[in-house]
């Protein structure tokens, strides 16, 4: 959707032609300016030994093309220009934290992680040495059993608002509902899950399938709504055909629907899990933390790999130090986890998806 | 968006397996509603001890009141803050990459900023204390003395780790999603209207302003509140990052007394309480949960009278 206004070939050369024309900035202009800038950022970079200061040098340097756009083309071209010059800017000011954030926890936790860290747990370590074992471990049950919970609830919640409901009222408040439950904060949940297993277990109940209640409620309302989509994607002739042959509605669901919307159901489960497998408050409330490996989700405190790491950085005991890099080396593997599950959900909605129209 | 097909016998035998079927999804319908309901229902049961407690039966030594009443004030503060930031860029980043990048591009620019959702709240809040608090110290300073004279910068600038910093993690944290949806709305302009536009000799700039922002008008507010809703509640990047103090009520955003806020005292004070703190940290939480359900309530239905936006959740 270029808008560069071309200038027409048949435009005759000599006066008339010039006149009809509105003065344009030579088109290498925009690029020699941004080069410029890029030289100029370099050059302060270099010069003063701070990134921050030649980024803005070169940022500052790009505002001479409105400026000089002022000059030749008017203010509306080059009001048009300072836009497109903050636009990018925004995007480029997003992409800050991003790198900051990847760059960080690669540097400060690669230098943690090893054979080590991934294999002891933080029993009866003080100062050096140590690892995640124990919150990978926890993470690892407590995201499982989340999801063990939230896909049947998601998935026939799911089934019931695309084959049943056929737009009722209750169909109606269940979809608006579970949208709004995308935005019920994650402590809350936690609150949710403590308030409900103290009425069984007694005043300060920490249990890991507590946490996977509480993480569950994040969960659901993402399951169901992804796979409300993709169910939704499911030509409505492939069941057509099914009743033609006399199939229950059942069978058509689990036989036909079910098996053509699967890479897309499974890509939603995926990316959910990828989401709930970093939340902290939840945890903190109701699956607590300790030192030792947990096997049993019934059976007391759980460590898990985020309350693992705010809690060394929180208590980093003296020195410090080691700690803290636990703290960076556990965010680190979490990341790594969260990363592999968005790659494979990609790679599922790249290879599995029905080919076709999409 | 009925997706059964219109033309069914009007008895079709009802078999068990039918029925059970449509009852197990049915049910399953209904238990997020009484989800959603028990979320309420425990943590007023669980909350109700605490809102009544006589302020020398909790650890904060007040009664609830005022004791949550500075919290919400934080909350908000915060919330505010971080959607003031965050929804300039997140429409500026939705503007570049629906209209301004390369088509191409786009997408791979979208999964950039997609990105920034996936990284857990917990590794916000180390990049938030390490990283950032201590660069955004200088300009706190910077800040205090030359625009002092306004309330919010009066400082004293004595640490990074002030509400500000909080609410730039914040922002950073709720841009991905008010990017998303502005961004599947900004591309939901009628194509024609564009091209009138720029037929008229309009812009680039003129024509988003002309043809793109009135279309988008509603779902850039949803946008925005959904935004809000996310940043009152999030938890860990705001209990890391801010040092803060109870009871505190200020509007001052780079000192270092700075007002908690609901989720974040909850997060901090959860471990070591007991008894009747622990239900007046749960009446809290209820607060919180009001607050956060108008606000996604509100938005949802905004998003819902536009029928055929799908919703970017």
């Amino acid at each position: 959707m270029s808008t560069q206004t071309k200038k027409t070939s048949i435009a005759a050369p000599g006066d008339i032609g010039r006149a009809l024309r509105a003065r344009q900035l030579p088109l290498l202009g925009p690029r020699i300016v941004l080069t410029l800038a890029v030289f100029a950022g370099f050059g302060v970079w270099l010069a003063t030994d701070s990134v921050f200061r030649g980024a803005i040098t070169a940022w500052l340097v790009c505002f001479a093309i409105p400026a000089w756009s002022v000059f030749i083309e008017g203010s509306r071209k080059a009001t048009d220009r300072l836009v497109t010059l903050l636009v990018a800017s925004t995007f480029a000011l997003a992409m800050v934290p991003l790198v900051s954030i990847l760059y960080t926890v690669l540097n400060r936790g690669l230098s943690v992680l090893g054979i080590d860290f991934l294999t002891f747990s933080m029993r009866n370590v003080v100062g050096e040495g140590g690892g995640v074992y124990h919150a990978m471990v926890g993470t690892l049950l407590i995201t499982t059993a989340a999801t063990i919970i939230s896909v049947p609830i998601g998935l026939f919640a799911a089934i019931y608002l695309v084959e049943y409901a056929e737009d009722s009222r209750l169909s109606r408040w269940v979809r608006f509902l579970v949208d709004v439950m995308t935005g019920i904060p994650s402590i809350v949940a936690g609150l949710f899950a403590y308030a409900l297993f103290v009425l069984f277990f007694g005043e300060g109940v920490r249990l890991g399938v507590g946490g996977s209640v509480a993480l569950s409620v994040l969960m659901i309302p993402i399951v169901v709504r992804s796979s409300e989509e993709m169910l939704k994607l499911v030509p409505n002739e492939l069941r057509e055909a099914a009743y033609a042959l006399g199939v229950p509605k059942w069978r058509t669901i689990t036989k036909v629907v079910l098996p053509t919307a699967l890479a897309g159901i499974v890509t939603g489960v995926t990316l959910s899990i990828a989401r709930v497998i970093g939340e902290t408050a939840p945890l903190l409330i109701i699956a607590g933390a300790t030192d030792s490996v947990n096997f049993n989700l019934f059976g007391g405190r759980m460590a898990t790999l985020p309350v693992f790491a705010y809690a060394s950085q929180r208590n980093p005991g003296v020195p410090p130090e080691f700690s803290i890099d636990r703290a960076w080396g556990s965010a680190l593997v979490l990341l790594l986890l969260v990363m592999l599950l968005n790659f494979v959900a990609r790679l599922v909605a790249y290879f599995f998806s029905p080919k076709g129209d999409r | 968006m009925s997706s059964t097909p219109a033309a069914r016998p009007a008895k079709a035998p009802q078999r068990p397996g039918d029925r059970i079927f449509k009852g197990l999804s049915t049910g399953a319908g209904l238990l997020i509603l009484a989800v959603l309901a028990g979320v309420a229902l425990f943590l007023t049961v669980e909350g109700l001890p605490g809102m009544t407690a006589s302020p020398d039966e909790v650890k904060s030594g007040q009664s609830f009141l005022p004791y949550v009443g500075p919290l919400i004030l934080g909350t908000l503060i915060a919330a505010v803050v971080a959607l003031l930031i965050a929804t300039p860029i997140a429409i500026g980043v939705a503007l570049f990459i629906s209209h301004y990048a390369p088509r191409k591009l786009g997408q791979t620019l979208g999964y950039l900023v997609d990105l920034l959702a996936a990284v857990p709240s917990v590794v916000y809040g180390l990049w938030g204390i390490f990283i950032l608090a201590p660069n955004m110290k200088p300009f706190y300073g910077w800040l205090s003395d030359h625009l002092g004279f306004i309330p919010i910068f009066a400082g004293p600038a004595v640490t990074g780790r002030t509400l500000l910093t909080a609410c730039i993690v914040l922002a950073v944290m709720i841009l991905p999603i008010m990017t998303a949806i502005c961004r599947e709305i900004f591309l939901q302009t009628p194509r024609l209207h564009e091209e009138a536009a720029l037929a008229l000799g309009a812009t680039r700039w003129e024509m988003v302003r002309m043809t793109v922002f009135p279309y988008a008008r509603s779902g850039m507010v949803s946008a925005a509140m959904l935004g809000l809703g996310r940043a009152l509640g999030e938890t860990m990047a705001v209990a890391m990052v801010l040092s803060a103090t109870a009871g505190v009520v200020t509007a001052n955003l780079i000192s270092s007394t700075n007002p908690s806020t609901i989720a974040s005292n909850i997060a901090l004070s959860f471990a070591e309480s007991s008894g009747k703190s622990v239900n007046a940290l749960i009446a809290t939480g209820l607060v919180l949960f009001v607050i956060t359900f108008l606000v996604n309530f509100a938005a949802r239905s905004i998003v819902d009278r536009r029928k055929e936006f799908s919703g970017a959740n």
